[in-house]
């Protein structure tokens, strides 16, 4: 037996880098000792990313993509498909967690400066990502059909209408007609089931295959190819297999506990996860009362109407919310501290990650609430917040006092 | 640096989770693959159907839909019956002694009411949907034909009692479906209260 | 960063329960007494929901057979559902008047109720269904104080009877009250529990699996259990390595 499967993977080896591959990728990728609770999101979101892939080619053998049958259809697929309720619910579910997942991954590397060199690209690489992400979320929720679905396009593809003298064609191009119809519906389940999946596949890949050139960073923010042993391997690293396989198994069971206290008792978490005016089928002539985006995307929302119109065009509010997702790409460059751990970092870098939190946080929750005064006011100080984290990053991070770095990682 | 590995404790860990693990694996991979099974849908349209025979001439049959696929109901007359066993030395199976029809209609009329043939209208060679042909005799089909059905697909014949003709592609008599009788002229296609063996 | 981390989470948590409100509508509802497991009321519930809102209102998502989750056999649902002859018990709930003439009817085609009690509330639907009184100026004869100008006419009149709409001077406050004028073949609390078994079923309809929901997912969540405490202990042991 032994012998055999030795035989077929010289066979395999000799024709395809199998065995390097591993030892490169997991039994001899040396990753620092000292993760912590943070660094479990990486091997989170990509357990997520299979896990929609999987349960989204179920519900794509039953959905129909016509304004016609769509609504129904997924109600088919709620009562009578066997266990579609399950396959839709774990869809859902998995997409709000993957915004939940991508969010605190991607605040880890804000905490302990992962995307500072060498991991500009890394970073950029995942922040690409996350634009592909939510392109992906943004036109799955189209497919329901419901109310939530058709307004939420309808408002968001009349953004790229304000784009100066494109725009307005720019929206009919998107939709491929004059309001959000069969024919939108048609195209972003094309562009939601098999073209962005690939992107993202691809460039998960990418995001991975960087990740392994450089080396992953840690909570102390210290380099730990500065020191090897005598094989060359880093002193303060460990193989990835066994010691984080089995880390990132514990960090998957823990999150699938809370992903399934989700699933089966609050799927549509309050009309959070599921808002309840979606259960309303898509109505061209029936605006609801108060529509809100899904709550991942609100604290951009919430930007977007905190910016007054301008010079008679809403533009500026869509500058302002498209800055604010592609401001997070210029980073690396921004951040001029000696250090790259939050927990080396003096009291000014502490006090505007803060900040940027509550800004963040607020903003999201703002989007979700109708624009009153009060509202706009706050969103408008929040706003700002959420920007001076980045543009005066440059000079607070350079008259931060910082803490010394230790020369290797603190493990206890 | 003080304590030991101790290996039959990993050993005894690694198989209990790793047995864990497998079961959560099937767990959850059972509900994709049972959602391949036909639909609430697809089974209220396979459900049994309810047909009226009261008003099929003699001689003639209809095409009714069950999961699907045609049924025909037959009225054979007294003088088709008759030519049924002139058949026998010609048929491939004339005793049908492959099951293709539940036991109730295992007889030289393969149906409960001898007038009275229910048959699933698909060809036993690949699956097209055969022709009627009543007529004694027609010119294409030869001297000897004495009513039934032919497949213009690949040429298959079978008599007025669906059964399949030697030396044609099609290996077996055509499948009698699970039916029964509502009242005299009401017919339950696609149930006969024995669970069904078509 | 410990603090960061609380200030995190107090935000998040402060968030919800405002937000969960926020498309709370301006009438008082009251409190649905939905109980999933009330196999009795469901049933009474199905049978009012077949008699009284089929009439015009579709559920074209649900078929008759599902009923067999709340108890009743395929027999039960032909005979107590009085289903006409060219209605399988595999069907899906139609409704007897085709929306077209309905629109004709009432000005707007009547809502499809697959998943209505998922839109609206089950305590929306229970006051709604309880709300209904007399109208002059309206086309239909009736209003609703839950939904004002409903389409809908009160279908339930000869069992509910008629309220009208009276205001009241309470000290110094005007308090519109709904009062009975016209007593229906129901008395107002028989009424009442009709509308609550009504309320039920749609609640049932609105997600005919989430029962089975609730109890496959304590299967899940004790598995998951045993398998972190596996996996966690089996980490711990590995561990010993890394000094």
């Amino acid at each position: 037996m032994m012998n055999l499967a030795t035989k077929l993977v010289g066979w395999i080896d000799q024709r395809f880098p199998l065995v390097s591959t591993v030892k490169a990728h997991v039994t001899e990728y040396y990753a620092p000792k000292n993760f912590n609770f943070w660094y479990f999101f990486g091997s989170l979101a990509l357990l997520v990313l299979v896990i929609q892939i999987v349960s989204g080619i179920f519900l794509t053998m039953n959905y129909k993509p016509d304004a016609l049958f769509a609504f129904a259809s997924v109600e088919y697929i709620m009562r009578d498909v066997q266990w579609g309720w399950l396959l839709r619910y774990i869809h859902s579910t998995g997409a709000s967690m993957f915004f939940v997942v991508i969010y605190l991954h991607m605040f880890r590397g804000l905490m302990y400066g992962s995307y500072r060199n060498p991991r500009e690209l890394l970073w950029i690489v995942g922040m690409i990502l996350y634009l592909a992400l939510m392109a992906e979320a943004f036109m799955g929720y189209l497919l329901p059909w419901g109310q939530m679905s058709f307004w939420g396009a309808q408002v968001i593809i009349n953004l790229f209408s304000s784009v100066p003298v494109i725009g307005p064609d720019l929206a009919i191009l998107i939709r491929g007609d004059y309001v959000v119809s069969d024919i939108t519906l048609n195209r972003f389940f094309a562009l939601h089931v098999i073209a962005i999946p690939l992107v993202l596949v691809l460039i998960v890949v990418a995001h991975l295959v960087a990740l392994h050139h450089v080396g992953s960073n840690n909570p102390d923010g210290v380099e730990i190819k500065k020191y090897k042993d005598a094989n060359g391997n880093p002193l303060d690293g460990i193989p990835f297999h066994p010691y984080y396989t089995v880390k990132d198994g514990v960090g998957a069971v823990g999150f699938l506990i809370v992903f399934c206290a989700v699933l089966f008792f609050a799927p549509d978490m309050g009309g959070y996860f599921l808002e309840y005016n979606n259960f309303v089928p898509a109505n061209p002539m029936k605006t609801p009362e108060h529509i809100a985006p899904v709550w991942y995307f609100t604290p951009y929302y919430a930007i977007l109407r905190a910016v007054p119109p301008m010079f008679g065009s809403q533009f500026p509010g869509v500058v302002a919310m498209g800055v604010a997702t592609v401001i997070f790409f210029f980073l690396p460059w921004l951040d001029r501290g000696k250090v790259k751990s939050i927990r080396y970092r003096g009291p000014i870098y502490k006090a505007f990650l803060a900040l940027f939190v509550v800004s963040f946080v607020g903003l999201g929750w703002l989007g979700l609430m109708p624009a009153t005064p009060t509202y706009t006011v706050i969103s408008r100080v929040l706003a700002v917040i959420y920007f001076a984290f980045f543009l005066l990053m440059p000079w607070y991070t350079k008259v931060d006092k910082c803490k010394p770095e230790p020369d290797r990682v603190t493990f206890k | 640096m003080s304590d030991k590995v101790d290996h039959s404790k990993r050993r005894w860990l690694f198989t209990a989770t790793a047995a864990a693990g497998g079961v959560a694996a099937a767990g959850a991979g059972a509900p994709f693959v049972l959602s391949l099974m036909p639909s609430e849908r697809a089974k209220a349209a396979g459900a049994p159907v309810e047909v009226d025979i009261g008003a099929i001439t003699p001689g003639t049959m209809i095409s009714i839909e069950w999961q699907g696929k045609p049924v025909w109901i037959v009225h054979r007359t007294k003088q088709m019956l008759d030519l049924l066993p002139k058949n026998n030395a010609d048929l491939a199976d004339p005793a049908s002694s492959v099951p293709q029809q539940p036991a109730y209609c295992n007889n030289p009329n393969r149906s409960i009411k001898p007038e009275i043939l229910v048959v699933l209208g698909i060809c036993t060679h690949l699956g097209c949907s055969p022709t009627f042909r009543p007529e004694v005799a027609p010119p294409d089909l030869g001297e000897k034909w004495s009513g039934g059905w032919f497949c213009p697909c690949h040429g298959s014949r079978f008599d007025l009692a669906a059964r399949v003709f030697k030396g044609v592609p099609a290996p077996t008599n055509l499948i009698i479906p699970p039916h029964k009788y509502l009242s005299d002229t009401k017919l339950l296609v696609g149930d006969d209260d024995t669970g069904g063996a078509a | 960063m410990r603090a960061l981390k609380i200030v995190c989470l107090t935000l998040l948590l402060a968030a919800m329960p405002v937000a969960a409100t926020a498309s709370g509508a301006a009438a008082h509802l009251d409190k649905a007494p939905v109980n999933l497991q009330d196999m009795a009321s469901l049933q009474r519930g199905a049978k009012l929901f077949t008699s009284r809102c089929l009439a015009c209102h579709g559920a074209v998502s649900m078929r008759y057979n599902r009923l067999k989750d709340i108890g009743m056999s395929d027999e039960e649902i032909k005979k107590k559902l009085e289903l006409p002859d060219d209605v399988k018990v595999g069907s899906t709930m139609q409704a007897a008047m085709d929306p077209n003439s309905a629109k004709l009817a009432y000005g707007v085609a009547p809502p499809d109720l697959s998943v209505i009690s998922r839109s609206r509330s089950a305590d929306w639907l229970y006051t709604y269904l309880r709300s209904f009184h007399t109208d002059k100026t309206r086309a239909s004869g009736w209003n609703n104080t839950v939904f004002p100008n409903v389409g809908m006419p009160h279908v339930m009149a000869d069992l509910q009877g008629e309220l009208e709409l009276k205001t009241e001077n309470q000290g110094g406050h005007e308090l519109k009250k709904l009062v009975l004028v016209n007593p229906g073949s129901l008395k107002p609390a028989e009424y009442d529990a009709a509308v609550a078994d009504l309320t039920n079923y749609l609640v049932f309809m609105g997600e005919p699996a989430k029962m089975v929901r609730y109890q496959l997912g304590m299967v899940v969540l004790g598995f998951l259990l045993v398998l972190f405490v596996l996996l966690f202990t089996l980490k711990k042991e590995l561990w010993k390595d890394i000094h």
